[in-house]
């Protein structure tokens, strides 16, 4: 088990975000996580990156508590993709993606031949390489967000936790997004995605999870879960889930 | 310039030593001119005097005014270095573009420090050194309390920082005064001339006191490059990447308000430097912490260098106080590099 939060209780500002869930990952499985706005999705990934402590239950990432701890070890584990990414200093991007490396860097931090070589192939993956030498603020938000994920993908760690990598992404890009997810768990990483993208969470996804109201409501394949009760009592709106001719499953609103 | 220049190359270990090596040249060269020039005031009206390097020999005639004239360039670079390269950390780890020692209220409440050290009478208790003392307990005590009421849970939102810095300032400030309406005349002249930020009465000693300690700060503050560049997306975004957040905080905070408590215990409050030299390096060389601040340390003693020079020139044989040519030179100055870069938001990101 490479992720695990048991019986967690969250609390923000003085309200319970996140209520008793208990929820586990394992080597090789893309989880897709879903759910209306403001039910507790981003909580739930930034309490697995260990970025807040929960009120009540623990969080394991690779056997250590992330929350507590040598925070260079975990990010060596575990890299995670906000879902605002607000950066106070006009870098261009090749610098905003090297940022990925400090975990695996020492010293002054001087990117070496294999950070610049992990970097490289992490703006390939998310096809940003004609962008290197812009800056990063003066982007177009798509832009920006392909450069936050390569920015995480070439931290090298084995588990990614992405909060929307897909919002402002054109179709062409968001399905790259997740065969690029796909063909990393295929080969033994994991990933936890929170996305509002219910046609590619269905194509792409192992597992699904719905979060609505600061519980798991329910969790399985994503076929399952999309259309199931919990689903359609959680957006108030039914989910049609079939097939294209070609066998491709999408799954649209009612 | 074009081989300073930020635009469109990441950091390589070429470009951090060159432009290193580049401000250490000319921070060097400005250092040993410094004290060579003046100002001579015969029967035959002011004139430009140029010592020659030979003035830096002990046997020399002119050597007596060499010598008086190193405490001050000696402290000006120090100062200068101290100011202007904790000002470029603090606007990295507040990733706040209007971060420096005024804004945040350090100087305020290290003059009120002084000020009050003065009204004690601490110097004809302990020494001249107790005043300096005073003013550092300011500084610290000052930056301290900003970061108390500035903080939201883990964060410290630009807009709350600066609005707490100016608070405690206009406190400082307005405390400063009322000690002064209730001091006899030569404590408040004494006083006055503390608060204008001034290299005249600098003495040998003192700097030897505040060399290693500043020197030492700054190096260290310099191994935090890393740290601030992934700070810049924030406190969550920098965990996520493997940064000690909350030990690189307090490491950059203790490292600033030692800096800007050393500078300030030197020289008094010498405004401008910690905002103009950051701002104007990182439109040149990039905002990447490892070269911007060794950039900064050899820049902002480069330009207080300068202006003390001018201080004791301009009027001369009188001098006028330092930090106000610091802040009539730098704010139309700055005003320059605001306009030219504005329209690419180049000083600071997003538009």
């Amino acid at each position: 088990m490479w992720l695990q939060l048991s019986e967690v209780d969250v609390e923000l500002g003085g309200r319970t975000v996140l209520r008793g869930v208990s929820a586990a990952v394992s080597a090789g499985e893309l989880v897709v996580v879903v759910g209306p706005n403001g039910a507790g999705k981003s909580t739930l990934v930034r309490a697995l990156a260990g970025l807040l402590t929960p009120s009540r239950g623990s969080v394991r990432a690779f056997g250590r508590d992330p929350a507590r701890g040598d925070r260079r070890l975990v990010a060596r584990d575990v890299a995670y993709l906000p879902q605002l990414y607000d950066l106070a200093f006009p870098f261009i991007v090749e610098e905003v993606v090297l940022l990925g490396r400090y975990s695996q860097q020492t010293g002054f931090g001087l990117a070496s031949e294999e950070d610049l070589a992990a970097a490289r192939a992490a703006m390939k993956a998310c096809d940003i390489e004609a962008l290197a030498a812009r800056r990063f603020d003066e982007l177009s938000g798509g832009e920006a967000r392909r450069v936050i994920l390569a920015q995480a993908l070439c931290q090298g760690a084995r588990c990614l936790l992405l909060d929307e990598p897909t919002t402002g992404l054109d179709p062409a890009h968001a399905r790259n997004v997740f065969q690029l997810l796909r063909a990393q768990c295929d080969a033994g990483a994991a990933a936890v995605v929170v996305t509002h993208d219910l046609d590619l969470a269905l194509r792409h996804g192992g597992t699904m999870w719905l979060v609505a109201d600061g519980c798991l409501a329910a969790r399985g394949t994503p076929a399952d879960v999309l259309a199931s009760a919990a689903t359609r009592a959680a957006f108030s709106l039914e989910i049609h889930v079939g097939t294209l001719p070609g066998g491709t499953p999408f799954a649209v609103p009612a | 310039m074009s081989f300073l220049s930020a635009t469109g190359k990441r950091l390589t270990g070429k470009r951090l030593v060159t432009v290193t090596l580049a401000c250490l040249a000319l921070c060097v060269i400005v250092g040993v001119i410094a004290p060579l020039v003046g100002v001579s005031t015969g029967r035959d009206g002011r004139a430009f005097e140029w010592l020659g390097f030979g003035a830096f020999d002990p046997a020399s005639p002119v050597h007596p005014l060499v010598s008086v004239r190193l405490p001050r360039v000696l402290a000006s670079l120090l100062v200068g270095a101290a100011l202007s390269a904790s000002g470029c950390a603090l606007q990295g780890w507040l990733r706040n573009p209007l971060a420096d020692p005024f804004t945040l209220g350090i100087s305020s409440g290290s003059s009120l420090a002084a000020v009050l050290a003065i009204r004690l009478g601490l110097e004809r208790l302990i020494g001249g050194w107790g005043i300096g003392a005073a003013a550092l307990v300011g500084a610290v005590g000052t930056l301290l309390l900003v970061e108390r009421l500035a903080r939201v849970g883990r964060n410290l939102p630009p807009a709350t920082v600066v609005l707490a810095g100016v608070t405690i300032s206009m406190f400082c400030s307005a405390a400063s005064v009322l000690i002064q309406y209730t001091s006899d005349f030569t404590d408040v002249s004494h006083m006055l001339a503390w608060m204008m930020g001034s290299l005249d009465a600098v003495r040998l000693v003192s700097v030897e006191y505040a060399a290693v300690p500043i020197g030492v700060a700054l190096v260290v503050l310099v191994a935090f490059g890393r740290e601030l560049n992934a700070l810049a997306a924030g406190p969550d975004a920098a965990a996520s990447l493997g940064v000690s957040v909350g030990r690189a905080q307090v490491a950059v905070f203790a490292l600033a308000s030692l800096l800007v408590g050393a500078a300030i215990a030197l020289a008094g409050p010498i405004g401008f430097v910690g905002l103009i030299v950051p701002h104007t390096l990182r439109a040149i060389i990039g905002p990447d912490h490892r070269a911007l601040l060794p950039a900064s340390i050899f820049g902002g003693a480069i330009l207080l260098v300068l202006c003390d020079t001018l201080a004791r020139t301009v009027i001369a044989p009188a001098h006028l106080p330092t930090g106000a040519v610091t802040a009539v030179l730098g704010g139309p100055f700055f005003v320059g590099i605001l306009v030219r870069q504005k329209r690419r938001a180049a000083l600071w990101g997003r538009a």
